[in-house]
């Protein structure tokens, strides 16, 4: 629902440079699928969208002005851990979703608008399948079901922008396949912009409308972090045309962690679906 | 592990074959101790053995000791303990017309809850806010920490010349002898909550109060109700010193004052009397931390 742009985006940790010269344009409604080796500094990127981290130098702009460096309700997230509030059963960690946004100094809201957002809780969870589990605090549900409540509740914070940061690392491959199709679903109903950080290159392909890598170019062998990473390789993908083997097995080879036969496998099963 | 190894494959043989005999229990293995298990009975007796072995070692001194000497008054038996606590409980005072026991165990129990009731309010509110907002923790962090090393009993002293001899003073001097601990625990457990819910939060609209209120607050009540279960040991040490400095009623001020006539059926009772009320009220502050935060028991509440 939201444009992003990226522009000469930097960033440092002391002397340690991380990223460098990011530079990124993505239209309302994209899915951009972030991938590239362990510790290149996507998760930073990511985290920088959100606004917990602020960047050394460059500009991100969502929608038609700079972000606020803080989290706000504009951008919605979904981590891999800590994803949902322990002390909350499935039901509640919805309903605080409204008693956020309107509950006012008390941070609840009471009478005809809890039964409001008591009825639209309700209907997401059925819309996610937890409605069995909804007096459930989150340390009696699977990974899986933790991972729905969270982007159900993400969701109902009607972000412009959804962050995912390796939302689906944790779970078992079937659950994750069930939880690409919910996401695809979600993501269609909603039309918002997604960026996805992912290790798992077949599901980068499956789920994005493009996949950004991120990579070291320069290199310093006297100093290594001298250099941060950069988005390296920008391939747009056709919804309805599926990426071609040779491009996932270079990403693959880019990105040098996961095996490209699996990720072929990941990706051709679902261009056959 | 050998006769383990044959144990299994018996077993297997015979599941996929002929014989419909059901599989030998195998022989008994010896497990390492960190993994035998104790049944109920047998954590019941263990748990009980410690105190059966100082009740019968008591009662053997005792026992020995009245012999020699009927007028012994050092270690009491059983029933001139019970009769003196009876006395005090059951029989008013002749000067003052109280039932003891029960004055003192009120004055000392109202002292003792304002003290630590006190603590947990500053340690409540100066607890998150230090833990949570970051220029609050800048102010009162390394000023709590060195309060934090300050000998409680060596303020004393001066709470007594500065308040008085009367109640202000014990209370004050709890609460100054357990807060500071509290604080810093609590602040602490305010910083380890993960950055990803704090963060969530506020992409969900929270702002700094209603995070308090919906966010840290219920995330670190298990934390505040542990925290007051380990300030009740310093708390009682700081109230039974209080009194037994300057007090006119109190368990401790009570035992005390019969050390000058070496009345150990008073004293003993009371030891024993203290020992029970900080045993129920360490288990009625587990009740809570259950009934208050049941996602935090989730073993316990089955």
């Amino acid at each position: 629902m939201s444009r992003i742009v990226v522009h000469g985006l930097e960033k440092s940790y002391g002397d340690a440079r991380v990223l460098e010269r990011v530079n990124v344009t993505a239209e309302a409604g994209e899915f951009l699928s972030l991938v590239g080796a362990s510790g290149c500094g996507k998760s930073t990127f990511l985290r920088i969208l959100l606004g917990q981290e602020q960047q050394s130098g460059g500009v991100v702009i969502v929608g038609d002005s700079p972000i606020v460096p803080e989290p706000t309700p504009q951008r919605g997230i979904v981590f891999q851990r800590y994803s949902v509030f322990p002390h909350l059963t499935a039901i509640q960690n919805l309903l605080l979703v409204e008693d956020f946004r309107s509950g006012g100094p008390f941070g609840r809201v009471f009478g005809v608008r809890r039964r409001s957002a008591r009825q639209e809780a309700e209907a997401m969870l059925e819309r996610v399948g937890l409605a069995h589990a909804r007096d459930l605090y989150p340390a009696s549900l699977s990974g899986g079901m933790q991972q729905r409540l969270a982007i159900a509740q993400t969701l109902l914070g009607r972000p412009q922008i959804l962050l995912l940061d390796e939302p689906f690392g944790a779970l078992d491959p079937g659950i994750r396949v069930e939880m690409h199709e919910l996401l695809t679903e979600l993501w269609t109903e909603h039309g918002m912009t997604v960026v996805m950080v992912t290790h798992d290159i077949g599901e980068a392909f499956k789920l994005g409308t493009r996949v950004l890598v991120f990579d070291k170019v320069r290199h310093d062998p006297q100093f290594p972090s001298a250099y941060g990473a950069t988005i390296t390789y920008d391939l747009k993908l056709d919804r309805k045309n599926r990426a071609s083997s040779r491009d996932v097995a270079k990403v693959a080879a880019m990105v040098g962690t996961a095996r490209p036969d699996a990720a072929m496998a990941t990706t051709a099963s679902q261009g056959r679906s | 592990m050998l006769a383990r190894g044959i144990g299994i494959m018996n077993a297997v043989s015979e599941a996929g074959g002929e014989g419909t005999r059901p599989p030998q229990p195998g022989p008994k293995v010896r497990l390492r101790m960190i993994n035998a298990r104790v049944s109920r009975g047998g954590a019941l007796f263990l748990g009980a053995l410690p105190f059966l072995v100082a009740a019968g070692a008591y009662l053997i001194a005792s026992g020995k000791r009245l012999d020699a000497n009927p007028a012994d008054k050092l270690l009491p038996s059983p029933a001139q303990m019970w009769s003196a606590f009876l006395d005090l409980a059951t029989v008013p005072d002749k000067r003052s017309g109280d039932l003891i026991l029960w004055v003192d165990t009120y004055a000392s129990l109202v002292r003792l809850f304002a003290g630590v009731a006190a603590a947990t309010l500053v340690a409540l509110s100066l607890g998150i806010a230090i833990g949570f907002i970051p220029r609050v923790r800048a102010f009162l962090l390394p000023f709590v920490t060195v309060v934090c090393v300050i000998p409680p009993l060596a303020l004393l002293p001066i709470l007594f010349i500065a308040l008085g001899l009367g109640e202000t003073a014990k209370i004050t001097l709890i609460a100054i002898g357990v807060a500071p601990v509290m604080v810093r625990d609590i602040a602490n457990r305010v910083m380890e909550l993960p950055p990803e819910l704090i963060a969530k939060a506020q992409t969900l609209g929270g702002n700094s109060w209603t995070m308090v209120l919906r966010l840290v607050l219920p995330q670190v009540m298990p934390r505040l109700i542990t925290c007051v279960r380990l300030a009740l040991g310093p708390a009682w040490l700081f109230l039974i010193a209080a009194e037994a400095i300057a007090s006119t009623e109190g368990l401790g001020y009570r035992i005390f004052l019969v050390r000058r006539y070496l009345s150990m059926d008073v004293i003993l009772p009371y030891v024993a009397w203290i020992t029970l009320l900080a045993v129920i009220t360490d288990w009625l502050l587990v009740r809570l931390s259950r009934a208050l935060s049941p996602w935090a028991h989730p073993v316990e509440a089955k």
